[in-house]
């Protein structure tokens, strides 16, 4: 359908008289819009006055465009929701970090608490990022399409973006080697989603922290040295369970993108 | 540029009722505040109404999928809601405004709403123009810029429904929307909520009976989680007599309709 109207039909169609019929009006009027050779032709048909009014319009709107406001800027930054309410949870994780690297540095004969906080400093903002006491929007959240655990992972991986560095920093002056906190922290942030889609991710995250505490960390404070699961030994064992726990995840998110409904666990229900 | 119509949005719909309950149960902590609810709701603007503690807020937590119910069956724009139901496709349909609209003080109205969106799964390219069109309708358009915490408790009231209405929901859900706003924007949102019901369902839930009176075409009253009557807004008034409380027809309606539900249940 390239046949183009001819320069007589264009300026009957463009005359506006009723010798044209409806049918072909369509047909030209649909050709005009993408032909621009014939919306040439239609602007040189047109009749002086149209011709004047056209020009003022165009004068008017490009004059408008030119003073009126100019188009918003978007700020990609805030569009990440809960970023600034996670912020103090951020900040208690990077100190608890900081804090054992400056215990460690200081006394020699303790066994290292880098190794030993480490696992557990992602779970608070990773517990945080989905916490209906953090989230004031949670209510509206828990409603959304894309609310479910590729959002969660997606809001776990900003986290385990802005603490990481501050691991690596921790591990670096400690001169500790960075599979033995890195796996660990990968495993237990895992072990949260994973047991989250179960309990919720705060219960989650509270559970591993507490059972991580009472099963290593305290004992290994009391004996002076570090525990087995953390030397060099252990690292394929961790490597495992960091892949196994991360499949789980996946394959939950793939099977069952709903399975978190923010928080609180399934069928539990809110208490106000 | 003219939108191009999807194949969607012209498809006829296969389901009858954009919310139908059959026997629903809704736990509101241990209380089973919706108990063996029936009701179907189709296109129009109905109004949720029943006395405080009837159930209108879990109810309508329970249609926005915040809430698994407990018993019963759900279904919403045609897709089952219980059980462990990919809720999906179902929640790009919705539009909510829970009764406390918790929002994110540092965000503009504007960013807000874009974010809302975002989490709606709109198209990426749909955001902008669909959000200073929502912004438009409930007359926030000088205050987009400005940040939530700024706002008075109106125009975040304001802010709240335009992040409902704006993926244009097959489903609304309002609750409590015309609290802290002046008799005018009443009288706006009124003309607004007249506008989305032509093609969309709208559920208001609201104790203003007169908010029911003007703005809404059916009437839902539920006391003690069960559906005491459902009908048109002219049905309603239709129901009170002249020695029933109230000040207008629909108020005596609704009383009367009340006090003869309590005597159906405690005879």
């Amino acid at each position: 359908m390239t046949t183009h109207p001819t320069p007589a039909l264009i300026s009957r169609y463009a005359s506006g008289g009723a010798v044209v019929d409806d049918t072909t009006i369509w047909a030209v009027e649909a050709h005009l819009e993408t032909c621009a050779a014939c919306r040439a032709v239609l602007a040189d048909a047109v009749d002086p006055g149209t011709q004047n009014l056209l020009d003022r319009v165009a004068d008017g709107i490009a004059s408008g465009i030119a003073a009126g406001p100019a188009p918003v800027r978007r700020h990609r930054l805030r569009r990440t929701g809960v970023a600034a309410r996670v912020l103090p949870w951020l900040v208690t994780a990077t100190g608890l970090m900081l804090a054992a690297a400056l215990f460690e540095w200081t006394f020699d004969s303790l066994p290292s608490l880098v190794l030993l906080v480490a696992p557990v400093a992602p779970l608070l903002p990773v517990a945080a990022v989905w916490s209906r006491r953090v989230d004031p929007a949670w209510e509206l959240t828990a409603t959304m399409p894309r609310t479910g655990l590729p959002l969660l992972m997606r809001r776990t991986l900003g986290v385990l973006s802005a603490v990481m560095p501050v691991l690596a920093v921790a591990g670096w002056v400690t001169g500790h080697s960075p599979g033995l906190w890195l796996l660990p922290v990968l495993g237990f942030t895992a072990g949260t989603l994973a047991l989250g889609t179960v309990v919720g991710v705060d219960r989650a995250a509270l559970a591993l922290a507490l059972t991580w505490c009472a099963g290593v960390v305290a004992p290994s404070l009391a004996d002076g040295r570090l525990p087995a699961i953390l030397t060099g030994n252990s690292l394929p064992g961790w490597a495992l369970t960091t892949v196994a726990l991360t499949a789980v995840v996946l394959m939950q998110a793939r099977r069952r993108p709903h399975l978190l409904n923010t928080t609180s666990s399934q069928g539990r229900m809110e208490r106000s | 540029m003219m939108r191009t119509v999807s194949v969607a949005e012209t498809a006829p719909s296969t389901y009858p009722w954009a919310v139908h309950t059959e026997k629903l149960q809704v736990r509101a902590g241990r209380h089973l505040a919706v108990n063996e609810l029936d009701l179907r709701l189709g296109t129009g603007v109905h109004g949720l109404l029943g006395p405080n503690g009837a159930g209108k807020t879990t109810l309508m937590r329970a249609l926005a999928t915040v809430l698994k119910p407990a018993g019963g069956r759900l279904t919403l724009l045609g897709g089952e809601v219980t059980g462990n139901a990919d809720l999906r496709q179902v929640r790009r349909g919705l539009g909510y405004l829970p009764q406390h609209f918790g929002f994110y003080p540092r965000f503009t109205v504007r960013e807000f709403v874009e974010y809302i969106a975002w989490l709606k799964e709109m198209p990426k390219a749909a955001i902008p123009g669909a959000v200073q069109r929502a912004v438009e309708r409930v007359g926030l358009t000088d205050r987009a810029d400005s940040r939530m915490k700024t706002l008075s408790g109106g125009m975040l009231r304001r802010a709240g429904i335009a992040q409902a209405i704006v993926n244009d929901p097959a489903v609304l859900l309002l609750d409590e929307p015309t609290v802290g706003l002046d008799p005018e924007q009443r009288l706006d949102f009124r003309e607004l909520l007249r506008e989305i019901g032509l093609d969309s369902c709208i559920l208001v839930s609201t104790h203003l009976v007169e908010d029911v009176a003007v703005a809404c075409s059916d009437v839902v009253l539920i006391s003690e989680g069960r559906l005491v009557w459902q009908g048109t807004t002219g049905q309603l008034t239709e129901q009170g007599g002249a020695g029933d409380a109230g000040d207008s027809a629909t108020e005596r309606g609704y009383s009367s309709l009340l006090r003869a539900y309590r005597g159906r249940v405690s005879a």
